[in-house]
């Protein structure tokens, strides 16, 4: 518990005293300031759309590197999930830059877009939900899917009654990082993205702006917002978690 | 006949699981599936229930045609070995979704699980997941599951192989009694003769993926068709040529008969009630098991000269005319 206070907890009480520095007017002037707003918006909601894009394409990638024994490019796929796991996010930055920047060979140009702030999410989250669910189920009982379809359900309600409610905690785990690291993500963005202000600005570079402005506070208390907006998405995603089990 | 396999084989890549099986399973009867592992008894029940398909063959539950209807069209309640249950869901909802799919009125649904609750004996456990059952108790759960839907036949694979001994030998008297009251067509598979010859009404021995005898209890141990059956049945051993029940050997002391083969007390033990000798003879050690008085009656001891023979009207398989069978099953 003491290894734990030390590690997270007084960190973030840093994070939340340093905030209130100056005050709750100061604090929330900081974070009501339009530039700053914008960005918090930007980025919450794109780690929330890139999240819902995870929580259905991860499970499908997990099913099909999982359940689908024909299919040829298993062990390829197999390892090229894990590679946003492994690359320096400003090395995938880079990798973005150049296949969708100004110069893109595909004839894709995305710089300096909101675009480019969703695909850089996607890509480094891609692996959470994937890597989150697949030992899941793989340890699944076959067997209870064939009592069910025995006592008569359809694929589709196997599915849903019997797989997805084992499935749930471990989509919501993997839910859940890759919602925080999406609004945490810096790197892989930053070069693509252009931070534009108001546009494509996202919180992360927001925050070592104020930084290199020797604005502390309002650093800090865009921080506590995020701090804030995590902890209620982390308990949100435990809440449904419970909620699909239970209704199995 | 409530169910009938017509020539079904089955492989598994280069492995032969079932070749060219023809069985009749009649109505309302419990009939056991005995066979060593990966003999295809398994594989049969599977294709029964339409959880594997057959490469070729024919399987029709009560007349209808079923080799092409998938698991849900059945009508099958199958149980498996290791309970197959919904962890997620209580008990009482265990036993409910089969009526839940069917879509059932909810009064109907709720007094039909505790019909079978109480059937089962697990009224008082309506509400904890099956992760706080114990085996035996997930067993019954997963009968009542397949209960609930009123299977044409009731399906199980292995059902006690799970347990423990005792459990085990509890839930067969169990399952034995429950089925003379509910009287559904069931077909179990087992690996442990003793629980087949206890429970069953009929036996079918598979063995190698083909059927090597079909008979009442009493045929299979007392007329068995080959060495194969003889040997999985029960313990045997030889005395000449013949093979023979160990208890169906009789010892004496007297003056040697044409008949009897002489031999020597090598080794006694003792199991309970049950003493088994062990006799060598000129060319092979022969076990023979007696009762403790029988033994006792004899009044010999490791060492003695002793006659052995087989008592009379006695079936004995021929030990050299079936060579393989033996190596088979040694």
């Amino acid at each position: 518990m003491l290894w734990f206070s030390l590690l997270v907890l007084i960190p973030l009480t840093a994070v939340i005293v340093t905030a209130s520095g100056n005050g709750w007017v100061e604090f929330w002037r900081a974070v009501t300031n339009e530039q700053t707003a914008a960005a918090i918006q930007l980025t919450v909601g794109t780690a929330f759309l890139v999240t819902l894009v995870n929580i259905v394409m991860g499970t499908m990638i997990a099913w099909v590197l999982v359940r689908d024994e024909r299919f040829f490019g298993k062990r390829a796929l197999e390892v090229l999930i894990d590679i946003p796991f492994a690359l320096p996010t400003i090395v995938a930055g880079l990798v973005l830059l150049s296949l969708y920047g100004p110069d893109s060979p595909l004839g894709v140009n995305i710089a300096n877009t909101r675009v480019a702030v969703f695909l850089a999410f996607l890509f480094v989250t891609l692996p959470f939900v994937v890597r989150t669910v697949q030992p899941v189920l793989t340890e699944l009982d076959r067997e209870a899917e064939e009592a069910a379809a025995s006592l008569g359900a359809s694929r589709f309600t196997i599915f849903r009654r019997i797989i997805l409610p084992s499935l749930t905690p471990a989509i919501a785990a993997g839910a859940a990082l890759s919602f925080a690291r999406g609004v945490s993500e810096y790197g892989s963005l930053v070069l693509l993205s252009g931070n534009l202000p108001m546009r494509t600005e996202v919180t992360s570079v927001r925050i070592l702006s104020s930084i290199e402005n020797d604005n502390l506070e309002s650093a800090a208390a865009v921080a506590a917002v995020l701090l804030a907006i995590s902890f209620v998405v982390i308990v949100a995603v435990d809440v449904i978690q419970r909620r699909v089990v239970r209704r199995g | 006949m409530s169910i009938e396999i017509k020539n079904v084989a089955k492989r598994f890549g280069g492995f032969v699981a079932l070749d060219d099986v023809s069985v009749s399973i009649p109505s309302g009867q419990l009939t056991a599936l005995l066979g060593p592992s990966g003999g295809g008894k398994s594989t049969l029940l599977r294709i029964i229930a339409g959880l594997e398909r057959a490469d070729s063959g024919r399987v029709e539950i009560e007349g209808l045609d079923a080799t092409d209807l998938p698991p849900q069209k059945r009508n099958v309640g199958f149980v498996f070995q290791h309970y197959a249950a919904f962890k997620h869901l209580s008990v009482h909802r265990n036993v409910a979704f089969g009526l839940e799919i069917r879509k059932r009125p909810k009064a109907e649904i709720r007094s039909r699980v505790e019909e079978l609750l109480a059937l089962v004996h697990l009224e008082q456990f309506a509400d904890r997941l099956p992760s706080q059952l114990s085996g035996g108790q997930r067993q019954r759960m997963a009968l009542a599951r397949a209960l609930a839907v009123q299977p044409t036949v009731l399906l199980l694979d292995e059902p006690f192989g799970a347990l423990d001994a005792k459990v085990r030998k509890e839930l067969r008297e169990w399952l034995r009694r429950l089925h003379d009251e509910v009287h559904v067509t069931t077909v179990f598979v087992t690996h442990d003769q003793e629980e087949a010859l206890e429970v069953a009404d009929e036996i079918v021995v598979i063995n190698e993926g083909r059927v090597e005898q079909i008979g009442s209890p009493d045929d299979l141990y007392d007329q068995p068709a080959n060495d194969f059956v003889m040997r999985f049945l029960g313990p045997v051993t030889q005395l000449g040529d013949r093979l023979v029940r160990p208890h169906d050997l009789q010892i004496h002391t007297g003056a040697p008969d044409p008949a009897d083969v002489t031999g020597r007390i090598t080794r006694i033990t003792r199991i309970g009630f049950e003493i088994r000798a062990e006799i060598t003879t000129s060319d092979q050690i022969v076990t023979v098991t007696l009762t403790r008085n029988e033994f006792l009656s004899l009044n010999v001891e490791a060492g003695s000269t002793v006659q052995v023979r087989v008592a009379p009207q006695i079936h004995a398989g021929s030990a050299t005319g079936n060579r393989s069978e033996i190596l088979r099953a040694t």
